[in-house]
């Protein structure tokens, strides 16, 4: 038992503090989890190692010749020179987004078709998705 | 020649910062120094900082007449420049590479150096003398990087006709001063990690270090604010999406050391003023300098790919690494040996302006470690498990308003508690009824442009609270000084209050309005991608944007499909004339857009030209029509005057007027006492003067300095 009440007001205190610190630490780390977000090849991809129903990234080159626009609907092929998966994406492109090019797509796969909600392009004519860098050396 | 000497002048600096720096080291190593004749030491020290600073300035100097000259036998030219390029822009093209930026970064460092070396003669010259060794050691290492991996003077033989260009991203009036003023923060915070280490050397610390300290923290952090905002505003204006903050890990990079010397200029102020959180001053002092280095080494090593990696060379990423590490490391190493020494010092109330410091403080520091954990976790689980992640801006998003919307929140609170000992209610008893009105204010302003989001009403009321709450607290300064009889006017009145209490005013009115400005963009921005045909009008708030068509222009160096539209309000009035671009540089075949914006006080119309869109079978070529981005962003305007106003009030003049104090502490017989075998202290030196000795006795919070009140009364009225 802890008699005193300024020890015992101290150890309020420290308790206090680590629920506090607890309790942040939790939310962060949840939040983070929440939103990590994988990157797979489309040969991951058509293997089914991606998780349906989050969001995920998948990087590759634009299929050359695989471009197909309806007004600001696009449709294309993302490959990585083994297989290539149909994304689609509504809207504005960035300016490097070529056939032919390296980029990355953000969103989820619909039934075989990834819908992006995003497309990343970096800003480097020279940029290749890592893992394709690696193979395409 | 030219870049023969250059390399040679870097080379002659690495070897004066290397010698004296580490010979000084040695002979300073043990606290007490006997045997070294620190006048003679001093001597040294300074001239061997103006030195390095004058050769790397030269060098920098030369590498710019290589690149004004379009000396295509030069790598780093004949890659990062172009006889197309404007004058202006092949000057800047100075520092566009790795190998001119790292220079750039010297540079300042060097500049650095010197600086202090000038304004620091009050000090004492034990104190002083350590701070030198460990700014030119660093000089040393930093010039060994550049000479070893990053030589900006590399010949390239033969030499090629026409160079690569400058990223033509980086072809921009503003991006031209945002390196500098980035690097002037980074390297700034070198100074105040100096004068932790030199503390820790000595192991001890004293109030006037933090008086010493603050103008350089300040300064660093000053330039470091407007590196960020110059860099946010170009990704804004630059890179056609729209967005001003992205998360990416090279902005996180930047947001790091930002986020330590938030609390680090805090924190010091503490340390200032009621000579407390000793430890905790000395550690974020490190911890800032450190994430700076942090952030060259992720930006710079190319563990990162994005506009700012400019080069992939493994080697480099090693250097900056090993750097860190030693670095970080040591300082860490002699801060847990000498932290004892140094004390936690003064102690002081569960409620109390320094622990609402502190409590902001933590904040920052867990704001901190979760921009650091989205921004490292990534590249960590990369190496280890090969999986490649990242986490996008809902992670920090949600993560950052619940960490720092309630340091708004203290912020309004913090300047109105007394030092050491004070009582919520008696607070926040008056703060109740205007809370109550900005609540109401903001519920009311949220349900007037709808939807109803809690975190909006959250935001805007902590924005309005700190507002008032700071105008309110200057105005009961202002007051209180007339009801102690003091008759002077209001200008004087406000003089008598000092550079560094408007500074803090300025900058947390900055606070209240970036809080306000992010509440309502993010809450009522307005985005629309959509595909338009000439003349034909799209209705975006209360404003109508009507295609008029795209024509062919050209620049310099690039030609451009060149867009416009009418920007009109009411019966038609057209307001602005709206002409994005989509252009073309011709060197290296790059396209980019260039956004047209709109900039209003209280929202912005941007526009941005996507693609032409090929027409269906049987329409008019031409009816051509685009794809268009558009956007409004109600109070963007907001977030940069807001950012500019935390850099003003965070500027040294405002932060301490140290530079005024230096006068009244300066004491030309200072030297004879020098030689003293225990400690030459600079502490005690300086305790003796009046000035000092009254600076930790008052409590008023209003001025704890009574004697140096002239002298920052004149730096305000001048």
């Amino acid at each position: 038992m802890i008699k005193s009440p300024t020890r015992r007001k101290r150890l309020l205190w420290i308790v206090a503090i680590a629920v506090a610190v607890v309790a942040t630490a939790w939310g962060v780390i949840r939040a983070f989890n929440d939103n990590m977000v994988f990157f797979y090849t489309p040969t991951q991809v058509l293997a089914g190692e991606a998780p349906s129903g989050r969001s995920v990234r998948i990087g590759g080159m634009v299929e050359t010749g695989s471009v197909q626009r309806e007004g600001l609907t696009i449709s294309f092929r993302m490959t990585d020179l083994k297989h290539s998966v149909p994304v689609s994406y509504t809207g504005v492109l960035p300016d490097l987004f070529r056939e032919g090019k390296g980029a990355v797509a953000q969103g989820e796969l619909k039934s075989g078709v990834f819908s992006a909600s995003e497309i990343l392009a970096k800003h480097d004519e020279n940029y290749m998705p890592p893992k394709l860098g690696k193979d395409a050396k | 020649m030219i870049a023969e000497i250059g390399q040679l002048l870097l080379s002659l600096a690495f070897a004066a910062s290397l010698v004296i720096g580490l010979q000084h080291l040695w002979g300073l190593r043990r606290v007490a120094a006997p045997g070294v004749d620190l006048a003679a030491a001093n001597r040294i020290l300074g001239t061997t900082a103006f030195l390095t600073f004058v050769l790397v300035a030269a060098s920098f100097g030369l590498l710019a007449t290589l690149f004004m000259g379009s000396d295509f036998s030069v790598l780093n030219v004949a890659e990062n420049s172009n006889t197309l390029l404007p004058l202006q822009y092949k000057f800047a093209a100075t520092w566009g590479s790795h190998e001119g930026s790292f220079l750039l970064w010297n540079l300042m460092l060097c500049g650095w150096t010197a600086a202090v070396a000038l304004a620091s003669n009050a000090l004492a010259a034990g104190y002083r003398a350590r701070v030198l060794t460990l700014l030119l050691v660093l000089q040393a290492f930093f010039l060994l990087f550049l000479l070893s991996s990053s030589n900006p003077f590399e010949r390239l033989l033969p030499a090629v006709a026409e160079g690569r260009d400058l990223n033509p991203l980086l072809q921009d009036p503003f991006m031209v001063i945002h390196p500098p003023m980035l690097y002037m923060g980074y390297v700034g915070f070198a100074v105040a990690f100096a004068f932790a280490v030199a503390a820790l050397m000595e192991g001890r610390l004293d109030p006037t270090w933090a008086r010493w300290s603050r103008p350089w923290a300040n300064a660093a952090w000053s330039f470091l604010t407007i590196g960020i905002l110059l860099g946010s505003w170009w990704a804004y204006r630059e890179l056609g999406w729209g967005g001003w903050w992205f998360w990416d890990p090279v902005e996180n990079a930047s947001l790091m050391p930002w986020l330590a010397g938030t609390a680090l200029i805090h924190s010091l102020a503490v340390t200032d003023k009621r000579d407390a959180l000793k430890s905790w001053t000395i550690l974020l002092s490190l911890v800032a300098f450190a994430l700076s280095l942090l952030g060259t080494f992720l930006v710079r090593s190319g563990v990162l790919t994005s506009v700012h990696a400019f080069a992939t060379d493994p080697k480099r990423g090693i250097f900056i690494l090993s750097m860190l590490m030693l670095i970080v490391g040591a300082s860490l190493v002699l801060y847990a040996l000498r932290t004892r020494d140094i004390g936690l010092g003064g102690r002081f109330g569960k409620v109390s302006r320094e622990s609402f410091l502190l409590a902001n403080n933590v904040l920052m520091s867990a704001a901190l470690g979760a921009v650091m954990l989205g921004t490292l976790y990534p590249l960590f689980a990369e190496v280890l498990s090969g999986r490649k992640m990242s986490v996008g801006p809902p992670y920090f998003e949600a993560v950052f308003v619940p960490l720092l919307l309630p340091a708004a929140y203290l912020m309004a609170v913090a300047p109105n508690l007394r030092w050491k000992e004070s009582t919520l209610p008696a607070v926040l008893r008056p703060m109740l009824l205007p809370t109550l009105a900005a609540l109401l204010l903001a519920t009311a302003a949220v349900l007037w442009l709808g939807p109803f989001k809690w975190l909006t009403v959250l935001g805007l009321t902590g924005a309005l609270i700190l507002a008032w709450g700071t105008a309110d607290h200057a105005r009961r300064q202002l007051a209180k000084l007339s009801t102690n009889g003091d008759s002077g006017s209001l200008g004087a009145r406000a003089g008598k209050l000092g550079a560094s209490y408007w500074g803090m005013v300025i900058a947390h009115l900055g606070v209240a309005a970036f809080v306000a400005g992010v509440s309502m963009v993010k809450s009522y921005e307005f985005e629309r991608d959509l595909v338009m045909k000439p003349a034909e009008t799209v209705q975006v708030g209360s404003n109508r944007i009507t295609f008029i068509g795209v024509d062919q222009g050209s620049g310099p160096n690039y030609v451009a499909q060149h867009g416009v539209f009418e920007l009109t309000e009411g019966e038609g009035k057209v307001i602005y004339l709206m002409e994005p671009q989509k252009r073309m540089y011709q060197a290296g075949r790059q396209v980019m857009t260039e956004a047209a914006i709109d900039y209003g006080m209280f929202r912005d119309v941007y526009v941005s030209l996507g693609e032409p869109v090929e027409p269906k079978p049987g329409e008019a070529a031409s009816d051509q029509g685009w794809s268009v981005r558009i956007y409004v962003k109600p109070f963007m305007a907001w977030v940069w005057i807001a950012c500019l106003m935390m850099a003003i009030g965070g500027a040294p003049p405002c932060s301490i007027g140290a530079t005024a104090c230096v006068a009244p502490l300066r004491r030309p017989p200072m030297q004879h006492r020098l030689r003293r075998p225990r400690r030459p202290e600079h502490g005690r030196t300086l305790a003796h003067h009046p000035a000092a000795a009254g600076a930790h006795c008052t409590g008023s919070g209003l001025r704890d300095w009574p004697a140096a009140r002239p002298a920052q009364a004149a730096l305000s009225a001048g």
